[in-house]
């Protein structure tokens, strides 16, 4: 077992095989990004498909995300599917105009008349010892704008079926990949189907406690929930790998059980996706509440120089704690 | 030692063919076999300059909302969407109603879309003409993506995107020219550089001596042309078609020409510019020289240009009452449309909000 789980796929080799199958099957499938043709990506998660698909698809773009993600408009609307790269998502701001204006838009201006079927692939996060802009999380950036879906897998088969999920959406999606863990997980991907976007994951089942985390954190969530199981305390734990559009049912159905909700993640707390999800589960489940919900995020400052990262993160131990505090208030 | 650096001085000698008389500027070039041409571009000219006048008139009146008039610059945009083919994609920035009517946008639809509704813009699916761009300059990289696209699904169309003066300071102005060149895609840059970005003018925007040198930065060619010749700017436009229909490879073409009106029904250009400077680009209107040539040609007399004017007005009139009747119709429907494409398949989220939306009251237009 310990010899497969060695070799099995990491969240890079699982998003890189999605590609190779996607753009295997349907030529219309193209790539493009800062260096993700000869030097396959600067986390080598392209690598290898310009060697198999040649240059015209697997295009290595001139070093500017707005002309990436505007060019990636055109093609889309004109018969093809582009995967976008922005190298670190901190870049991916020089393209929110194109993404607001045109990307999330088209379709609904022209009625329908055209649609933009692309992805934008972007790493995104802390916990990887990087330079300044590489380790933030703008989810809620994209989630605010309408006509985008955004997706965050947390684990390798995660990726695998949401890469796919995102290539065969008929409208476009950001899939943000928690570069904390491109290569820190080894997980089987074979036989692992498409995922379904929209849709909230139960990853673990318990009694007490609901906690909804995505990406890296569901990592730490689910080891304060290992935490807490040896004091006897069970938890939910649902992954959110969908943040936009939401999927509240499951997270709502949960806290009918367990009455609390505890909300993780890695975005500065005020106005971000664990505000957006408590506010879902009090239209739905308002009533079934025994303690005010709470979050653990990072905090509403700029992401630390990396000697410092792990103290924006939220950790093990205050995750364990707050849920601890709302088992015993 | 001195003298390293160098500023090479463009060509600053604008293609033209009609002076502003409407007199051959070389008596030596026969432009017979144009002649045809000249008349369909007057007609296509004058309707387009009839058509912006009566929405500034609804504008003023309170029928419609606000836009961007297009008069002074429709030899521009005629001369250069003249050389489109049907299958080509035009891909324009706010202020090309003339290359629009002659595209075959229909009257009643851009009148809808003034007055405010979505539906205006319900284009065919996968239309080619697409609907006007309102950030400046974002439809640039856009239009490189379409026509890098034709080429690779092995079609010989080409992209035309049109765009001011203004645009071209912005970055995805040289991202899309540095885009389109770099991954050879097949498109024809047309600057329509009117002299004024609002308050801005042309001094102001840039240092350098042209807007079409901007191109060889990018190792692609370019050239000034009068905008005001609607002659002259085909033949340069067709030159830049043919170069990324054969080659695959973009070019860009900046036109001379002047917007005579304000910005937008929302400007007020008397804070910004003289009287003087709009009456001396009078003299150089685009229709005027083109009908002065024909006349002199005796391919138009009174007669004919009356009796197209009338044709003109009844179009305009037709389209306007064609207008009105589908804004009674939309407004009878409810509003629960605003939900309409946002994405394929209604998202869960925005399905609960209709719903919220249909129990809570159905919109203003419901009353």
């Amino acid at each position: 077992m310990a010899e497969k789980k060695d070799r099995a796929p990491t969240m890079v080799d699982a998003i890189n095989r999605a590609l190779h199958e996607a753009m295997d099957s349907d030529e219309t499938i193209v790539v493009i990004g800062e260096d993700v043709g000869t030097n396959g990506g600067v986390f080598r998660v392209t690598a290898g498909l310009k060697e198999q698909f040649g240059k015209d698809r697997v295009i290595d773009a001139p070093l500017a995300e707005s002309g990436i993600i505007g060019f990636s408009i055109g093609m889309a609307m004109n018969g093809l599917k582009p995967v976008a790269e922005m190298q670190f998502s901190g870049f991916s701001y020089y393209a929110l105009a194109q993404i607001e204006n045109h990307a999330a838009r088209m379709r609904w201006r022209t009625r329908g008349a055209h649609s933009v079927p692309m992805v934008i692939r972007m790493p995104y996060g802390a916990g990887v010892r990087a330079l300044e802009h590489h380790s933030e999380s703008r989810e809620a950036f994209f989630a605010h704008i309408p006509g985008l879906k955004i997706v965050i897998p947390a684990t390798p088969a995660r990726a695998y079926a949401l890469t796919h999920a995102a290539i065969r959406d008929p409208d476009p999606v950001i899939v943000m990949e928690p570069k904390a863990v491109y290569r820190t997980i080894r997980e089987d991907i074979d036989g692992i189907e498409p995922a379904e976007i929209g849709v909230s994951r139960t990853v673990r089942e318990g009694g007490d406690l609901t906690i909804v985390s995505y990406g890296a954190m569901l990592h730490r969530a689910l080891e304060a929930a290992e935490s807490l199981a040896a004091d006897g305390i069970d938890t939910d734990v649902i992954d959110v790998e969908t943040i936009s559009p939401l999927d509240a049912a499951p997270i709502a159905a949960s806290v009918e059980k367990t009455g609390r909700l505890l909300i993780v993640n890695e975005a500065p707390p005020s106005f971000g996706p664990a505000g957006e999800i408590a506010m879902r589960v009090m239209e739905e489940s308002f009533y079934s509440l025994h303690c005010p919900i709470r979050r653990i995020c990072g905090w509403d400052i700029h992401v630390p120089f990396f000697a410092r990262e792990q103290a924006y993160l939220p950790s093990v131990d205050r995750i364990v704690r707050a849920a601890r505090d709302m088992i015993t208030d | 030692m001195t003298g390293h650096l160098e500023y090479p001085e463009p060509s600053t000698k604008p293609h033209r063919v009609l002076d502003a008389n409407g007199n051959l500027v070389d008596d030596q070039t026969s432009i017979d076999d144009d002649v045809g041409f000249l008349e369909e571009a007057f007609k296509a000219m004058l309707r387009a300059r009839r058509f912006d006048e009566r929405l500034l008139k609804l504008q003023r009146q309170g029928a419609i909302g606000t836009f961007a008039p297009i008069k002074g610059q429709e030899a521009a945009q005629v001369g250069a969407a003249s050389t489109l083919r049907d299958d080509d994609w035009f891909v324009p920035s706010f202020r090309e109603k003339a290359a629009m009517l002659l595209l075959g946008v229909e009257m009643a639809d851009i009148f809808l879309t003034a007055a405010g509704w979505n539906e205006g813009l319900a284009g065919k699916k996968g239309d080619r003409r697409l609907p006007e761009t309102v950030p400046v300059s974002s439809q640039l990289p856009i239009a490189a993506g379409i026509a890098y696209a034709a080429r690779l699904r092995g079609e010989d169309t080409v992209a035309m995107v049109f765009f001011g003066d203004g645009a071209t300071s912005s970055g995805d102005f040289h991202e899309a020219m540095n885009f389109a060149s770099v991954l050879k895609a097949p498109v024809v840059f047309v600057c329509q550089n009117n002299g004024w970005a609002i308050s801005t003018p042309r001094s102001a925007q840039t240092a350098s001596s042209t807007i079409a040198q901007k191109a060889h930065a990018y190792g692609m060619p370019s050239a000034q042309v009068d905008g005001n010749d609607v002659l002259a700017v085909r033949q340069v436009v067709e030159e830049a078609v043919e170069r990324a229909r054969t080659k695959g490879l973009p070019s860009m073409v900046e036109a001379l020409t002047y917007r005579m009106e304000v910005h937008t029904t929302a400007d007020d250009p008397s804070r910004y510019r003289d009287d003087d400077e709009i009456e001396a680009w009078r003299a150089r209107d685009p229709i005027t020289r083109v009908e002065t040539f024909l006349r002199s040609r005796s391919q138009i007399d009174d007669a004919m240009v009356e009796v197209l004017e009338e044709q003109i007005q009844d179009e305009i009139d037709r389209a306007w009452a064609a207008t009105k009747t589908r804004i009674a119709e939309l407004e009878e429907q409810s509003d629960e449309v605003i939900f309409d494409h946002i994405f394929e398949d209604l998202t869960p989220p925005l399905k609960r909000q209709r719903k919220d939306f249909l129990k809570t009251g159905r919109g203003a237009n419901d009353g």
